[in-house]
């Protein structure tokens, strides 16, 4: 676990700031008729580490996840990525500045093949433009480039043998491999994954937990949400409490298990349950 | 009854200027819903403009050939400019609303006598055709193909459409096949994925509705060259269903699918026709008159188009895992 | 394979005459049908609606005239020749002069299509015979009753104009609600909904018109005939394609190609012409408004309809219920609603409600086989632009639609009042996507 005095500035506490973080949110809230689903006070998140958004059923994590990324537009805020502007930014601008997601139900793009999928997932193809795809010389270097890398990061995710069927054909596990091997095309400086863990065959669990491991040993942040404990607590270098649309708790995962207000907001009335118990109960919720 | 008769009827379809017309406008319509996923219900509209930008150039302005050829595919691109911008960023069925509603305004324009003098009003535009005849390099005659007989100009309208079938499908497997053909494919499957991934969605789709409704505007110059009059009342909604059926006959999300399915669709038009004609000749038909026949030829297309939906809804040539109509 | 020349003989000539597709007109009419209806070049340009596919510019009979009212042209005004078999039409042109080519002596019904004549006018003789068994041409004069343009301020005008706007509004909104109900509980866009109007309309004709049953109870089973076709389409049609799981835009497709039938099948029973049901009616005048009793009657049946919805949409279980199912169909299924019944008593309903709009419709205007597909886009204009899926944007799209249509025609020409109408669709569509009322959540 990493030390937590590398990552907090000062005292931990809900919204408090990093020491060097990638992505800050201020203000940020999102209403739905009367409810207010994001109510972002501050949050910082910490560059080269892995942060886990965590929450009950309808916190708001995933409409904070669309907010940041441009899918969805805030009734207030602000937030900077990098020290850059985000707000109001297209979602496919927010992706080309190395800020890329991942979705909750999968959107393997199901009738392109596995490796089509992933050739997409990279930037700056000249072949992707109009004029330029009926000119196979100006962009059949990057497209073989491009198939090489997709082939290195395939094989990493042991999709290699399906490299040439349709993503339809794959197990829900695979499919959230190939998004993240997708998502990772870009070479993003921060990877946001809704739910990565979600649907997943359990065989395949021990080893989505390397694969996000082995993106901050390549220097990439993860902001991932989730509701499976074991994951949070194990990989996890800071976790980030979500309820009612505001921001409960932080700190790191083992302190933040212990937070009366996390363990208010998870169980309610259940506040006697141990934590790891919330696990099967968050997913029957699901 | 005839027999070797309706045999070269439907055969000389094959090769038939409407055939090649429709698979113009199909092959957009592929561009648009196969490769892209956008609901386009107003093909009769791009292709009305393409045969009104073409009459109105060669006689109003008295351009020549190539200029009304630019002219029709300009006023086509345009027009899906005008309607992408608003509705590209809605959900699919908007597209298909405006489309349809945009399509039939057109023509209701061209068809009222207030702006007659720029469309012709209801008698429409005729004889646009002298420059486009003038490059015509076989002599005048008539040419005997076996199955039918035609002459010079009748010979040259379908060496210009088909070569234009040809050139229009080459042009789209090496899109097709290219990345950007793959950004289409993948916007058609999920939007929202594509966009996560960096790609600027809206741009493609406008490059996609304006690519295929240009080919629209070709097929409907083509189809207006043939005879060399253009009418508002060719260019109904039903011009649009019928370039759909034959898109959906031979495959959506396939290039020779929607070429194969005009000649299928014509040559099926025509043998019907002179089929039941005959049948009604010897009398084997005592219910139906002559004039029913035309109108029984469109209720099987209807039948045709929804049996076609329901149970092949790939095409001849589509692979049916490829083409899932989304929502 | 090839036959010879000689074999075919005389049948060669046909062979040219009809496939040859290039510059000898002749050749438009087939292939070009295939695309909307063949037109023949002449001066008025008819239109053939049914009937003869030979060349119209090859047939020797035609019938002509001029639209004039007060020594004034008035054109726009669109005349339908039938005898049965074979029907055409014309649109009246600056000069008011219009002429139909047919293929062959015979006699000829004549009739004005009364929804396309300018507001304030009424025909004296809507329905003329022309015939042609002795001479190659007839002449048919329309007679005109009603105030000249000119003699009527432009706020007179207004006040008519919006008045008939009202009356095609509420007409509009009947059937529209149809629609809204069947897109909001199944999410089907049906193009074959304007079927159901004509279907309304036609059993009228057929009933009181023809076989002279009297209007209340013609009108009622007209309507019930339609609720029974709303029924068998659901239960033969689209039940087995909801239970397929076919995707919504593979739904809206087969609903085009149903159109398309139901469409010709029409055509084949009741031929091509244009039907006066009840004559247009008695002249009742208060201020501007010149308007008919049978207008009158059928605005106040309107009203009394669309109350009649709005109370069984709030104020019944099945009226909660179809509301459930419209907003979120599995979570009204797992509160214990049975969806597929709710589905099978829209579809009735809104079927109903539709064959009741083709009955009025059909009684103040006219009734042909394609009075519901020509209105049919102004139907999903007002159930867009009132907002996708529900019952009250519908109405409110429809009224929208309706005066768009009438007051239009002050400014533009006759024939593009419809026109008119898409593009105020296309306009609002762009300021407010989600529609007049729809919310914005819908956009999706």
């Amino acid at each position: 676990m990493a030390n937590i005095e590398q990552i907090a500035k000062g005292a931990i506490e809900p919204g408090c700031a990093k020491v060097d973080p990638i992505l800050v949110a201020s203000g940020v809230t999102r209403q739905f008729g009367g409810l207010k689903a994001v109510d972002v006070a501050h949050l910082e998140i910490p560059r080269g580490k892995i942060t886990a958004l965590i929450g009950p059923n309808g916190a708001g994590k995933t409409t904070l996840f669309n907010l940041l990324t441009g899918f969805d537009k805030p009734n207030t805020g602000t937030w900077n990525f990098a020290g850059k502007d985000l707000a109001g930014v297209a979602p496919h601008k927010v992706a080309r500045m190395g800020m890329v997601r991942t979705f909750q139900l999968t959107k393997a793009l199901s009738l392109l093949t596995v490796i089509d999928n992933m050739r997409l997932g990279a930037q700056d193809n000249p072949g992707e433009k109009f004029f330029a795809a009926f000119v196979r010389p100006l962009w059949a270097n990057k497209e073989r480039e491009i198939t090489e890398r997709a082939d290195a990061l395939l094989t990493r995710f042991k999709l290699d043998a399906k490299r040439d069927d349709y993503a339809a054909g794959l197990s829900g596990g695979q499919r959230k491999l190939l998004e993240m091997a997708r998502a990772l095309m870009s070479k993003p400086e921060l990877v946001m994954l809704d739910e990565p863990m979600a649907g997943v065959n359990p065989a395949l669990t021990q080893s989505l937990l390397e694969h996000i491991k082995g993106l901050k040993e390549n220097g990439t942040t993860v902001l991932f949400v989730e509701h499976d404990m074991h994951m949070v607590r194990h990989i996890s270098d800071w976790v980030v409490v979500m309820a009612e649309g505001k921001i409960v708790a932080e700190g790191p995962p083992a302190d933040v298990m212990k937070n009366p207000a996390v363990i208010d907001a998870y169980l309610g009335a259940h506040a006697n349950s141990d934590l790891g118990d919330v696990e099967i109960a968050t997913k029957e919720g699901n | 009854m005839d027999f070797g008769q309706i045999f070269n009827l439907t055969a000389g379809e094959l090769i038939g200027v409407f055939t090649a017309a429709y698979a113009l406008c199909a092959l957009g319509l592929a561009m648009h819903f196969g490769f892209t996923g956008l609901l386009n219900f107003g093909q009769a509209g791009f292709a009305a403009l393409g045969a009104y930008g073409y009459a109105f150039a060669a006689l109003k302005l008295g351009w020549n050939m190539w200029g009304s050829f630019g002219f029709g595919m300009v006023c086509a691109a345009v027009f899906a400019l005008i309607l992408g911008l608003p509705t590209l960023r809605l959900r699919a069925d908007y597209l298909a609303i405006v489309t349809i509603a945009a399509a039939q305004a057109l023509y209701f324009f061209f068809g009222t006598e207030k702006y007659a003098a720029f469309t012709g009003g209801s008698n429409g535009l005729s004889e646009f055709g002298g420059d486009f005849y003038g490059y015509n390099p076989f002599p005048v005659g008539r040419y005997d193909l076996g199955i039918i007989t035609l002459s010079e100009k009748e010979i040259w309208i379908r060496v210009v459409s088909w070569g234009l079938v040809a050139f229009v499908a080459v042009l789209l497997v090496i899109l097709t096949r290219s990345p950007w053909g793959r950004t289409l494919k993948g916007i058609r499957e999920d939007e929202d994925a594509v966009r996560s991934l960096g790609k600027n969605v809206f741009v493609y789709k406008m490059q996609s509705l304006v690519l295929g409704g240009v080919i629209g505007s070709l097929g409907g110059m083509v189809f207006v060259l043939s005879s060399q009059t253009n009418q508002a009342s060719t260019w109904v909604s039903n011009f649009t269903f019928m370039t759909w059926t034959v898109l959906l006959l031979g495959g959506a999300a396939t290039i020779l699918g929607p070429i194969v399915g005009s000649a299928v669709f014509f040559m099926f038009l025509m043998f019907t026709q002179a089929f039941l004609e005959g049948l009604v000749n010897i009398g084997a038909l005592p219910f139906l008159s002559i004039a029913q026949v035309g109108q029984i030829r469109y209720l099987l297309v209807g039948l045709f188009l929804m049996l076609l939906v329901i149970f092949r809804p790939q095409g001849f040539f589509g692979n049916k895992k490829e083409l899932q109509f989304n929502g | 394979m090839f036959l010879p020349k000689h074999t075919l003989g005389r049948g060669l000539a046909f062979v040219f005459a009809t496939l040859a597709i290039a510059a000898s007109a002749l050749t438009i009419s087939a292939p070009a049908s295939a695309a909307g209806h063949p037109v023949a070049k002449s001066q008025s340009a008819p239109v053939v609606l049914a009937g003869d596919s030979s060349d119209p510019s090859t047939w020797e009979y035609s019938i002509g005239g001029a639209l004039k009212l007060n020594g004034k042209p008035v054109k726009g005004v669109t005349i339908i020749a039938t005898n049965g078999k074979f029907s055409a039409k014309s649109v009246s042109d600056v000069g008011g002069k219009w002429l139909i080519a047919v293929p062959e002596a015979a006699i000829y019904k004549v009739s004005i299509d009364k929804a396309t004549l300018p507001s304030g006018m009424a025909v004296a003789n809507p329905e003329m015979e022309a015939d042609l068994t002795a001479f190659s041409f007839a002449p048919v004069l329309f007679k005109f009753a009603g105030q000249t343009v000119q003699t009527v301020s432009f706020g007179d005008q207004l006040v008519g104009r919006l008045f008939s706007g009202l009356n095609f509004g509420l007409l509009l909104a009947i059937a529209s609600i149809g629609i809204s109900l069947i897109f909001g509980t199944t999410g089907l866009s049906n193009f074959a909904h304007g079927e159901m109007v004509t279907l309304g309309a036609l059993m009228m004709w057929l009933l009181h018109a023809s076989m002279g049953w009297p209007v209340i109870l013609a009108g009622l089973v007209a309507v019930l005939v339609t609720g029974a076709f709303g029924w068998v389409q659901d239960a033969a049609l689209w039940r087995p394609l909801r239970k397929r799981r076919m995707g919504l835009n593979q739904m809206m497709i087969v609903s085009i190609g149903f159109s398309i039938v139901v469409r010709y099948v029409y055509l084949l029973l009741f031929d091509g012409d244009t039907k006066d049901i009840a004559g247009g009616g008695n002249i009742i005048k208060f201020g501007p408004v010149s308007t008919t009793d049978l207008t009158l009657w059928g605005m106040l049946i309107s009203v009394v309809a669309l109350g009649g919805v709005a109370l069984f949409l709030t104020r019944t279980r099945i009226g909660k219920a179809t509301r459930a199912v419209s907003d979120n169909a599995a979570l009204a299924s797992a509160t214990g609603i049975d969806v597929e019944r709710i589905i099978r008593i829209v579809w009735v309903t809104a079927a109903a409600l539709t064959g009741l709009a083709g009955v009025l419709y059909g009684l103040e205007l006219q009734a042909n086989w394609l009075t519901g597909f020509d209105i049919l886009l102004l139907l999903f204009a007002s159930v867009t632009l009132g907002g996708l899926g529900t019952a009250l944007g519908a109405t409110v799209g429809a009224l929208i639609i309706g005066m768009v249509v009438e007051v239009s025609s002050l400014f533009i020409p006759n024939e593009l009042r419809y026109a008119a109408a898409l593009v105020i669709l296309i306009v609002i569509l762009i300021w407010r996507p989600q529609g007049v009322l729809g919310k914005k959540q819908r956009l999706g």
